[in-house]
């Protein structure tokens, strides 16, 4: 038994297990996830949402990814053939690669790297490049309109998300996702354990939720793809499979959104009044239960904004990104600095 | 700087108030109807095709084959066959065939019925694969509903056939009111 673990767990085999997994995890996540969201979104309208396929339509999204790979994928003419298969991909695959850093129980991690913040901010940051590539290469101005307007919105965005993603980094002195976690044990009775209690802790924690929806591209934050100025905006002449990766890759990105969250603001795996010791397999079980909860709390969350909120324009986007969030982050880290100074005198 | 700081306030509570309006809507109940299994149920004013209007005491039609609708029709969708059995005193009804693609739905022909025989349908759940199918018999209808609704179906198909004298008198006392 423990020759086979070690067989499917170690380097030449266990890269393809490791990936299988990966790959397997994600699809999951991004079918479960446009059901609940189709569902939810139904229910906040007073309508069943998906009903006929299978029990309470739970089979759609399966059918629905059929469909999907059943379709022609379409180029326009003169749009970049190159470029224009390549965006899809770009999209998809370095949210994916991020989720390797994340830690979902003590073990169940696949590289604790020590730049942890950092790989995952910057494979992050690739899904504008993937969006700026799609709109580009589709040759269609609507397509272009939604690739300016996404590249515009995520560099303006990205400011604050790092921001307050430094103030956490500054309040644990590590880049490394598993030091978050560690920071952030014991009970909530004993003094703020995680970090979304302490008062610079819950303005960097919105600031972090509020770009992070808008990194995702997700109504109201949604202008690169609001259908109603610009169809679909970048992924317009997309059809088939190459939209599915585009949709894979939103719903990955809100994952890895929601699972940064909780590692650095919401305590990780860890329980607001116990610590979960040990290392048996029934605790890292439990570990990643806790952990998927509280990601899909966050997610939970997300689509009920989407439901609730109408798309804001372009003007009141920015203006809420640089004379809210930014100077509001920044406040925030200047006096986590100095109360973290004061602490140490 | 108060001004500012007031309108994040004010911003950040509308949007819990909106949250907390999309979540109580979230949790109440649908109010879609499941088309296909479930109806519902349609307005009396609706006009669907004209029907025969059933006398619900003997499930007959109360048509004195007078042709009033047929020359009242401005799109000619009434085509109606009476004949004259031998012996009977009066027409008997045989056919009454619509054609529903013609129809404007004027209600010409249900003013003009002196004995109030027509009425709209509450049909609303028409599909055909072609215009044919919207020819309808409204007589064959009739006898349909009237054998739904248990109202003696043999003694309303034996008038059909013009050459019983006996179903004419049963008929022309009602169609006489």
């Amino acid at each position: 038994m423990s020759d086979l673990v070690n067989l499917l767990f170690t380097p030449p085999l266990g890269i393809l297990v490791a990936v299988l997994l990966v790959v397997v995890f994600v699809f999951t996540n991004s079918a479960v996830l446009v059901y609940v969201e189709r569902k939810l979104c139904g229910h906040i309208q007073r309508r069943p949402g998906p009903y006929e396929v299978g029990p309470f339509g739970i089979l759609q999204t399966a059918i629905d990814g059929l469909k999907l790979m059943g379709k022609q994928i379409l180029i326009p003419n003169g749009a970049d053939r190159k470029l224009f298969m390549l965006a899809p991909i770009l999209s998809f695959v370095p949210p994916i690669v991020a989720m390797i850093v994340v830690p979902f129980s003590d073990s169940v991690q696949v590289r604790d790297l020590d730049i942890g913040v950092l790989f995952v901010l910057s494979l992050a940051a690739v899904n504008v490049l993937a969006i700026l590539i799609a709109g580009w290469a589709s040759s269609n101005k609507y397509a272009l309109f939604g690739a300016i307007r996404a590249v515009a919105q995520n560099v303006a965005y990205e400011i604050p998300l790092l921001i307050s993603l430094l103030t956490a980094v500054l309040w644990t002195g590590s880049f490394k996702l598993s030091a978050f976690v560690d920071a952030q044990t014991g009970s909530v009775l004993e003094g703020a354990n995680w970090f979304v209690f302490t008062p610079w802790g819950f303005v960097a924690f919105m600031v972090y939720f509020i770009t992070g929806m808008a990194e995702t591209n997700r109504a109201p934050f949604d202008m690169p793809e609001a259908e109603s100025e610009l169809t679909a905006g970048f992924h317009t002449e997309y059809s088939g499979m190459g939209f599915g990766l585009f949709f894979l890759g939103e719903y990955t990105n809100m994952l890895l959104m929601a699972s940064i969250a909780t590692t650095l603001f919401l305590g990780g795996y860890h329980l607001p009044f116990v610590t979960l010791g040990g290392s048996g397999f029934f605790i890292e079980l439990m570990q990643v239960c806790i952990f998927l909860l509280k990601t899909y709390g966050l997610i939970f969350i997300m689509i009920w904004i989407r439901w609730t909120f109408p798309r804001v324009r372009f003007d009141q986007l920015m203006n809420f990104c640089w004379k809210f969030l930014i100077p509001v982050s920044m406040i925030n880290l200047a006096v986590t600095a100095i109360v973290l100074k004061l602490g140490e005198l | 700087m108060f001004e500012y700081l007031r309108e994040v306030v004010i911003g950040a509570k509308s949007l819990l108030v909106g949250m907390a309006i999309t979540a109580k809507y979230g949790f109440s109940k649908t109010v879609t109807v499941h088309y296909p299994y479930e109806e519902i149920e349609i307005t009396p004013n609706f006009r669907g095709h004209i029907d025969l209007v059933l006398n619900p005491k003997n499930g007959k039609h109360k048509c004195i084959s007078c042709m009033m609708c047929q020359r009242a029709c401005p799109s000619g969708c009434i085509n109606i066959h009476a004949e004259k059995p031998e012996g009977a005193k009066k027409k008997q009804l045989v056919s009454y065939h619509l054609d529903f693609t013609k129809c404007s739905l004027c209600a010409n022909c249900t003013e003009a019925c002196p004995t109030s025989a027509l009425e709209f349908s509450n049909e609303y759940n028409l599909v055909g694969t072609s215009r044919h199918d919207f020819h309808f018999e409204l007589v064959g209808r009739l006898n349909a509903r009237a054998e739904a609704l248990g109202l003696v179906a043999e003694e309303v198909a034996v008038p059909e056939p013009p050459a019983k004298p006996d179903a004419g008198e049963t008929q022309s006392p009602d169609s006489g009111e």
